[in-house]
C-alpha cells in the first residue's frame, strides 16, 4: 500500500480542481465532492497508518525529477511513523471541520469556492508533510501560505479581514525567506535537497558546526512564521477574522503546526546544534508564556483562543528544542484535538449569538448543553487535567524539561497555570452566570447537528487521543515516534501531581474571581493597571512593528518618491522626453524637405514621363497596326539588307 | 510566267490590303481589307505548289484551310461588328476607343 | 515562246490588272458597298490565277466560299448597319500618307527579298485533275487538321451566334 500513499493528496486537489471548473455554481454539490475527497483521504490515510503500525520504519519512495548537471531533485514521498500520524491528524481534523462548515457556511454566497479553498488547503498540508526533499516541502509550505491567505480574507469585503490576509501572509513571508535563505545554505553545503541525503551527510560532518548552526537557525525562520512565535507572532491573531472552521483548521490544528512539523522533521539536523536547539526551546518557552500573558485578559473568544493556540505552539517548540521529539509531536497531536474541538465549539457560540464578545455572552449552558459540555471538556483537556489527552502530553512535556532542564520546567508550569485560568475565565464568562444581553441570549440557540456531531467526535478525541501516550504502555506512542534516542523517561508521579494542582489552581482561581465573583475582577483589573493595559494591548507589539518598520518603510517610501521619483527620475524622464521632442523636430525637418522632396520627386518624373508616353497609347487600333508594320519593315530591313 | 511573277502580284495584293487596313474608318472595310490579305497569302500558296511541290499539293490543301478559317474569321468578325455597331451607333474604329488610358 | 504560253501569260497579266485595280478601288471608294462589288470582281480574277496554276478545286471553292458566302455576308453586315454606306461619311482616316509610305517601302523590300531568293523550283508539273489527290490527302496524311478545322467552323459558329444575339 505504502508506495500509492502519493494518492492521498490527490483526492482533495481533485475535488479541488473540480468545484473551480464544475460545481461552483452548485453549492451543495461542491461541499459533499469536497467531504467525500477528503473521506477516502482519511480512508487512505488509515491503512498508510495501519501498515506503518505494523512495520514501523522509514520508507521512501521518489523518482528522478529534474537532473541537472551537478544538481538532482528527486520527487517523492517520506513515510515514517511521524508521517503517517500527521495524515491522520490533518485528514480528521480536515474532514471533522468540513462537515463543520456545511452548517457553520449554510448562508455564505460564496459557499463552493470555500470548500474548494478548503480542499487546496487539505491538499498542500498533506503534500507537506509527505514530502521527502527541502525542495518539496518549501513548495507545500507556501501553498498552505497562499491558502491560508485565501481563507482569511475569505470575506474580503471587510476591510479588516483583507488586512488580516495580508497581515498574514507578508509576516510568513518574512520567515520563509530566513527559510529559503537557510535551505540555500544547508543544500549547497551538503548538496542535496533530500532529506534522508542531507541528514546522512550531516550527520557524517559534512557541514561545519557553525554553517549548521546558521542554517539550523534561518531554517527555524521558517518555522517561527509559519507557527507563529515570537517574533513573527502578530498575525496569529488577526487571522481570526477568517472563517471560525478556517481558525480551528489552519490556524489551530494543521497549518500552524506546520512549523513544529518541520523542526521535528529536522530533528537529525538540531539534535546536532547545541545552540540552535537552545534558541529554538528558548523562543518556544518565551513564545508559550508571552501569548499566555496576553490570553490572560483578551475579550474576544477566538482571539483568547489565538492565543492560546500559540503558547501552545510554542510549548512544542519548546519540547522539540530540548530534544523531545516525541513529546513535541505527541502535544502536537493532542493539541489538534482538542483546539479544533475548542474552536469549533466557539464558531457554534459565535454562531448562536452573532458576537465574538465574551461579555456579552453569559449562562449559554442552558442553551447549548452540548457545545457547552464539549468546549468544557476541551478546556480541562487544554488545562491538562488527569486523564484527558491534554495532561499526558503536557505531562510529557514537563517531565522532558525537568530532566533536561528545570527552568524549562518552571516556565511550563506557569504557561499551564495561565492556561488553565484564560480557559475557564472563558467558560465562566460565557456558559455560566446571567445572561448579560439579553436580546442575543433570548435569539441563541443550539447549533444543528451537521455542527454538533463533529464536536462531539473531537470532545472523544480530545478525551482519548492522547492515552495512546500513557507512559506505561509499553508499545504506545513513544515507542512508535521517536528520534535515535531510547526515549522512555521514567513517569515522575510528583511531577504529575504538581502539575495537576498547579492547573486546578488555576481552574479554581478563575472559578472564585468570575463564578463566585469572591475576588473582584475589577479590581484586580484597577490594581495591577499597568500591567493590565500592557497584556491587554499585547504588549504593543503592533504598535512596536508599525513604529519601527512599517512607518519607516512608508517614510522612505515617501522620501524615495518625493525626492527621488519626482526629483531625480521624473527630471530624467522629462529630459527624455525634451530631446526626444527635439530630435523628432529635426526628423520632420528632414522628413519634410529631403524625404518628402525625394519622393514627390519620383513622383513628378513619373507623371511628366507618363504624361508624355501615353502619348503613344491612342486606343486608334489602327495607330497600333500602323507600328505593328513599322517594326515588320524595320526588321525585314535589318535582317535582309 | 514564272513563280516570281505570281509572289510579286501576291505581294501588291498583300500590300493593297495593308493600306485598306491601316486607313479604312469603317470596320466593315478592314474586314474586307483583311480578306484581300488572306487572298494574297492564297495564292501564294497556290504557286508553291504549282512550282515548289506538284506531287504534294501542300500548297493548295493549306489553302483550303485558309479559306476554311477565313470564313469563320468572317463570321465572327461580322457578329462582333453588328454588336458594336449595337453598343456605339457606329462602326467607325477611330470612335471606338475605350481601352485608351 | 509558244501559243500557248503567250496566252497565259497575256491572261496572268490581264488577270493581274483585274485584281490590283480592284483591289485598290476595294481599299480606296468612298461607298463602301460599291468596295464590296470590287471586292468579288477581285476574287473571281484570283479564281482565274488558280486556274491558271492548275488548281480548279481551289478556284471552285474561292468562288463558292469567298464569292458566295462571305462577300455575301459582308454585303448583309453593309446592309445591317445601314447609314453608314452613305457617300457623304468619309471612310479614310489620316493615315493614308504614312500608311502609303509604309506599304510603299514593304512592297520594295518584299519584292527585293523575291529577288534574291533561290527557290527550289520543281521540274514536274501538276498532272490531270488534282480533285483526286486533294481529296485523298484531306483524308489520311492531313486528316487530324481536318476535323479540327470543322471544329474551329463549329466553335466560330455557335460563338457568332451568341455574340451576335440580342440579350
Amino acid at each position: 500500500m505504502l508506495p500509492y500513499s502519493w494518492i492521498i493528496p490527490c483526492f482533495p486537489l481533485l475535488s479541488f480542481a473540480l468545484i473551480i471548473f464544475f460545481t461552483i455554481k452548485k453549492p451543495k454539490l461542491s461541499s459533499q465532492i469536497s467531504i467525500g475527497a477528503v473521506a477516502l483521504s482519511f480512508i487512505f490515510s488509515l491503512i498508510v497508518l495501519v501498515s506503518v503500525l505494523g512495520n514501523p520504519v522509514t520508507s521512501e519512495f521518489k523518482f528522478n525529477w529534474l537532473d541537472l548537471p551537478g544538481f538532482k531533485v528527486d520527487a517523492g514521498m517520506l513515510i515514517d511513523p511521524l508521517t503517517s500520524v500527521m495524515l491522520m491528524v490533518v485528514t480528521i481534523v480536515s474532514m471533522l471541520v468540513q462537515i463543520y462548515s456545511v452548517g457553520y457556511m449554510a448562508d455564505d454566497p460564496r459557499f463552493a469556492r470555500y470548500f474548494s479553498f478548503l480542499s487546496l488547503f487539505t491538499f498542500s498540508m498533506l503534500g507537506l508533510v509527505l514530502s521527502n526533499s527541502f525542495f518539496e516541502i518549501f513548495i507545500f509550505w507556501e501553498l498552505v501560505g497562499l491558502t491560508s491567505y485565501l481563507l482569511i480574507g475569505f470575506w474580503f469585503e471587510k476591510k479588516t479581514a483583507s488586512d488580516a490576509g495580508k497581515k498574514a501572509f507578508i509576516t510568513t513571508r518574512t520567515g520563509d525567506l530566513a527559510f529559503l535563505v537557510g535551505i540555500f545554505l544547508l543544500t549547497t553545503t551538503v548538496g542535496t535537497v533530500n532529506f534522508q541525503e542531507a541528514f546522512h551527510q550531516v550527520e557524517s560532518g559534512a557541514i561545519s558546526s557553525g554553517l549548521l548552526t546558521l542554517s539550523a537557525i534561518l531554517i527555524f525562520g521558517g518555522a517561527v512564521g509559519k507557527s507563529a512565535q515570537f517574533p513573527l507572532h502578530v498575525w496569529l491573531p488577526d487571522a481570526m477574522e477568517g472563517p471560525t472552521p478556517v481558525s480551528a483548521l489552519i490556524h489551530a490544528a494543521t497549518m500552524v503546526a506546520a512549523g513544529v512539523y518541520l523542526v521535528a522533521r529536522l530533528m537529525s539536523i538540531y539534535a546536532l546544534s547545541v545552540p540552535a536547539s537552545l534558541v529554538v526551546a528558548i523562543i518556544g518557552a518565551f513564545t508559550a508564556f508571552l501569548a499566555a500573558s496576553i490570553a490572560l485578559v483578551q475579550n474576544d473568544i477566538k482571539r483568547v483562543l489565538a492565543y492560546s493556540t500559540i503558547s501552545q505552539l510554542g510549548y512544542m517548540i519548546m519540547a522539540l528544542g530540548l530534544g523531545g521529539y516525541t513529546a513535541g509531536t505527541f502535544h502536537l497531536m493532542t493539541h489538534a484535538s482538542f483546539k479544533a474541538l475548542l474552536f469549533l465549539g466557539a464558531g457554534s457560540v459565535i454562531h448562536a449569538m452573532h458576537t465574538n464578545d465574551i461579555w456579552e455572552m453569559g449562562g449559554l449552558y442552558v442553551k447549548m448543553r452540548t457545545t457547552a459540555i464539549t468546549f468544557i471538556l476541551g478546556s480541562l483537556s487544554l488545562a491538562g487535567i488527569f486523564p484527558l489527552s491534554g495532561f499526558w502530553s503536557k505531562d510529557e512535556i514537563l517531565l522532558l524539561a525537568w530532566n533536561k532542564n528545570p527552568i524549562f520546567a518552571i516556565v511550563g508550569m506557569a504557561v499551564a497555570f495561565m492556561t488553565a485560568f484564560y480557559m475557564f475565565r472563558l467558560c465562566f464568562i460565557a456558559f455560566y452566570g446571567k445572561a448579560r444581553d439579553q436580546h442575543k441570549f433570548d435569539h441563541a440557540h443550539e447549533s444543528p447537528k451537521v455542527m454538533t456531531v463533529p464536536l462531539v467526535i473531537l470532545a472523544f478525541l480530545s478525551i482519548f487521543a492522547g492515552w495512546v501516550g500513557i507512559p506505561w504502555l509499553s508499545k504506545g506512542y513513544s515507542s512508535f515516534v521517536y528520534h535515535h534516542e531510547v526515549h522512555h523517561l521514567e513517569p515522575n508521579f510528583i511531577l504529575m501531581i504538581v502539575a495537576t494542582l498547579v492547573a486546578l489552581s488555576g481552574i479554581y482561581l478563575a472559578y472564585v474571581i468570575y463564578y463566585k465573583k469572591t475576588i473582584s475582577a475589577e479590581g484586580l483589573k484597577n490594581k495591577f493597571a499597568p500591567i493590565h493595559k500592557l497584556l491587554y494591548n499585547k504588549y504593543y507589539f503592533d504598535e512596536l512593528y508599525n513604529a519601527i518598520i512599517i512607518r519607516p518603510i512608508f517614510k522612505l517610501a515617501d522620501f524615495l518618491f518625493k525626492k527621488f521619483d519626482q526629483g531625480v527620475i521624473d527630471w530624467l524622464v522629462n529630459a527624455a522626453g525634451n530631446f526626444t521632442v527635439f530630435l523628432s523636430w529635426f526628423w520632420e525637418l528632414f522628413d519634410t524637405y529631403i524625404v518628402d522632396g525625394a519622393v514627390n520627386g519620383v513622383g513628378y518624373v513619373v507623371r511628366g514621363t507618363g504624361a508624355v508616353i501615353r502619348r503613344v497609347q491612342t486606343g486608334q487600333l489602327q495607330n497600333y497596326a500602323f507600328i505593328i508594320f513599322f517594326g515588320i519593315v524595320l526588321i525585314i530591313l535589318l535582317k535582309v539588307f | 510566267m514564272t513563280l516570281y511573277h505570281f509572289l510579286s502580284l501576291s505581294a501588291l495584293l498583300f500590300c493593297i490590303g495593308i493600306f485598306g487596313v491601316l486607313t479604312r474608318r469603317n470596320a466593315i472595310g478592314i474586314l474586307m481589307a483583311i480578306e484581300l490579305l488572306f487572298n494574297a497569302v492564297n495564292i501564294n500558296f497556290v504557286a508553291f505548289a504549282r512550282f515548289i511541290n506538284p506531287q504534294g499539293l501542300t500548297g493548295q490543301i493549306f489553302t483550303i484551310f485558309v479559306i476554311t478559317v477565313a470564313a469563320a474569321e468572317a463570321a465572327v468578325g461580322l457578329a462582333l461588328i453588328i454588336l458594336i455597331y449595337r453598343q456605339h451607333k457606329g462602326v467607325e474604329v477611330d470612335k471606338i476607343n475605350i481601352m485608351k488610358w | 515562246m509558244n501559243l500557248e504560253n503567250g496566252i497565259q501569260t497575256a491572261i496572268f497579266y490581264i488577270l493581274s490588272a483585274l485584281i490590283v485595280g480592284s483591289a485598290f478601288m476595294v481599299v480606296s471608294l468612298k461607298n463602301i458597298f460599291h468596295s464590296a462589288l470590287f471586292l468579288v470582281l477581285c476574287f473571281f480574277s484570283i479564281a482565274g490565277i488558280y486556274i491558271l496554276l492548275s488548281a480548279e478545286f481551289v478556284a471552285a471553292v474561292q468562288v463558292l466560299i469567298y464569292v458566295g458566302a462571305i462577300t455575301v455576308l459582308l454585303i448583309f453586315a453593309i446592309m445591317l448597319t445601314a447609314q453608314l454606306y452613305s457617300p457623304s461619311i468619309r471612310q479614310s482616316n489620316e493615315q493614308v500618307i504614312p500608311g502609303l509610305i509604309i506599304v510603299g517601302t514593304l512592297l520594295i523590300v518584299t519584292l527585293s527579298v523575291l529577288r534574291r531568293t533561290s527557290w527550289r523550283i520543281s521540274t514536274q508539273g501538276i498532272e490531270g485533275q488534282t480533285i483526286v489527290s486533294i481529296g485523298k490527302f484531306l483524308l489520311t496524311t492531313y486528316i487530324l487538321p481536318f476535323e479540327v478545322v470543322s471544329l474551329v467552323l463549329i466553335a466560330a459558329l455557335i460563338g457568332a451566334i451568341i455574340i451576335a444575339r440580342k440579350e
